[in-house]
């Protein structure tokens, strides 16, 4: 019985001196006095985590789009309603589909990728001889990666966005043979800037910032092992992809919930 | 050399990312009413305003020529108040001009439609902050249907 409850205290203990390393090298990485010559730095992982995950997320949103305008079309034609498809298809996205599988996509494939460099840079102890070098390892290789993650990510959330809306043109109107005029302007009597897209970028921003920020520390924090290696990746992507939808819901609670 | 090719391919992610806030900007958002400034508000009370909500939009002929700013109820005789404001653009209404709730399609939003009446003689112009006196109500689809079993019962 003690040892039970010494282990849920253990484990607490654990968890909230986690939380403070985190916050710590969070604190270290972003407040630290700029240093205009990592600029470069960051160019090249803006290149690394959001250029070569541009592809992916062209990809999925094409065919997310595309998708919804196909189930979207089988259940408002019976209503007579295919002009709602617009308006349908782009408010999906904007509001929940671009920012939330942009985050998904965005953690299993530039969050793991940055968890497993760090976690391996740590291991090969490369950060420690950043560190002899008196070269703090948390500005030089940690704030680079979390700000490119900060810029890159809502970059990607509005073109999956856009691609998408252009893959449910292709779908809907080029295909089944909805009026290209309707689908254009009903959406825009529908879509808000602010309501809408301006929402739609804070999500995205939030998810960058939980999903980059777990991410990088996880590697941070990685035990310097093959093995913690690879249980680190994949706590990332487990638990960046449940912190943003569960985030998505209390976002949306916020932004859209109440009148 | 490699971080040239990086600056070169990120400068190219940054122009696809303005290339989709134009189309979300351009052709997805609606830059209608709001955008170009000035309105003036007009009034009109209504017994109901059925399922008309803040934004609908004030048609004349089919043509949006401004949105429903707010709705409120009049606290002394607890009838809604719907205010209009109205693109300056299209200001001259005239005194007789009439407002009727109307719906667009069978299930569609609800919207309000501006009936321009006749000016002729001394009938002035609505200025900002009138009351439009000519109202009529939304359609309540409920008490269409009461109305039409009750008077069947009649016959």
């Amino acid at each position: 019985m003690i040892n039970w409850i010494a282990s849920i205290g253990a484990r607490t203990i654990d968890r909230v001196s986690a939380t403070g390393r985190a916050g710590l090298m969070l604190f270290g990485a972003i407040f630290a006095l700029p240093k205009f010559k990592n600029i470069p730095l960051t160019i090249h992982q803006i290149h690394v985590v959001g250029v070569q995950s541009l592809l992916i997320i062209i990809v999925s949103g094409l065919f997310i789009g595309m998708v919804m305008a196909l189930q979207g079309y089988t259940i408002l034609v019976d209503y007579g309603a295919e002009g709602s498809l617009g308006p349908m298809v782009s408010l999906s996205l904007l509001r929940e589909l671009g920012p939330v599988v942009t985050a998904l996509l965005f953690a299993g494939r530039a969050g793991s990728a940055l968890t497993a460099e760090i976690g391996l840079m740590k291991a090969t102890e490369q950060l420690s001889s950043l560190e002899m070098m008196a070269v703090d390892p948390l500005r030089r290789v940690v704030a680079p990666r979390f700000w490119a993650g900060m810029i890159a990510m809502p970059m990607l959330a509005l073109i999956f966005s856009a691609v998408g809306i252009l893959g449910g043109h292709l779908v809907g109107v080029d295909w089944l043979g909805v009026d290209s005029g309707s689908y254009w302007s009903i959406m825009q009597a529908t879509v808000d800037w602010n309501e809408d897209v301006v929402n739609g970028i804070i999500k995205s921003m939030v998810f960058a910032f939980v999903v980059t920020w777990i991410a990088i520390f996880k590697g941070y924090d990685a035990i310097p092992t093959s093995e913690g290696i690879s249980k680190a990746t994949t706590e990332t992507v487990v638990f960046s992809s449940l912190a943003v939808l569960g985030l998505d819901f209390v976002l949306t609670a916020i932004m859209f919930g109440i009148e | 050399m490699t971080s040239r090719k990086s600056e070169i391919m990120v400068g190219i992610f940054v122009l696809l990312t303005v290339a989709a806030v134009l189309l979300l900007s351009l052709k997805v958002v609606n830059q209608g009413i709001q955008s170009n400034g000035a309105t003036y508000t007009l009034k009109a009370k209504f017994d109901n305003i059925g399922g008309l909500k803040a934004r609908s939009a004030v048609k004349v002929g089919g043509v949006t020529i401004g949105r429903v700013e707010s709705i409120t109820l009049d606290s002394n005789d607890f009838t809604p108040v719907v205010i209009l404001s109205i693109n300056n653009e299209y200001s001259s209404f005239p005194e007789t001009t009439s407002v009727s709730i109307l719906t667009s399609g069978l299930l569609g939003e609800q919207y309000i439609g501006l009936q321009p009446g006749f000016s002729f003689g001394d009938i002035g112009n609505l200025a900002d902050g009138d009351f439009i006196e000519d109202t009529k109500s939304a359609l309540v689809l409920e008490d269409l249907i009461g109305q039409f079993l009750f008077s069947r019962d009649g016959e």
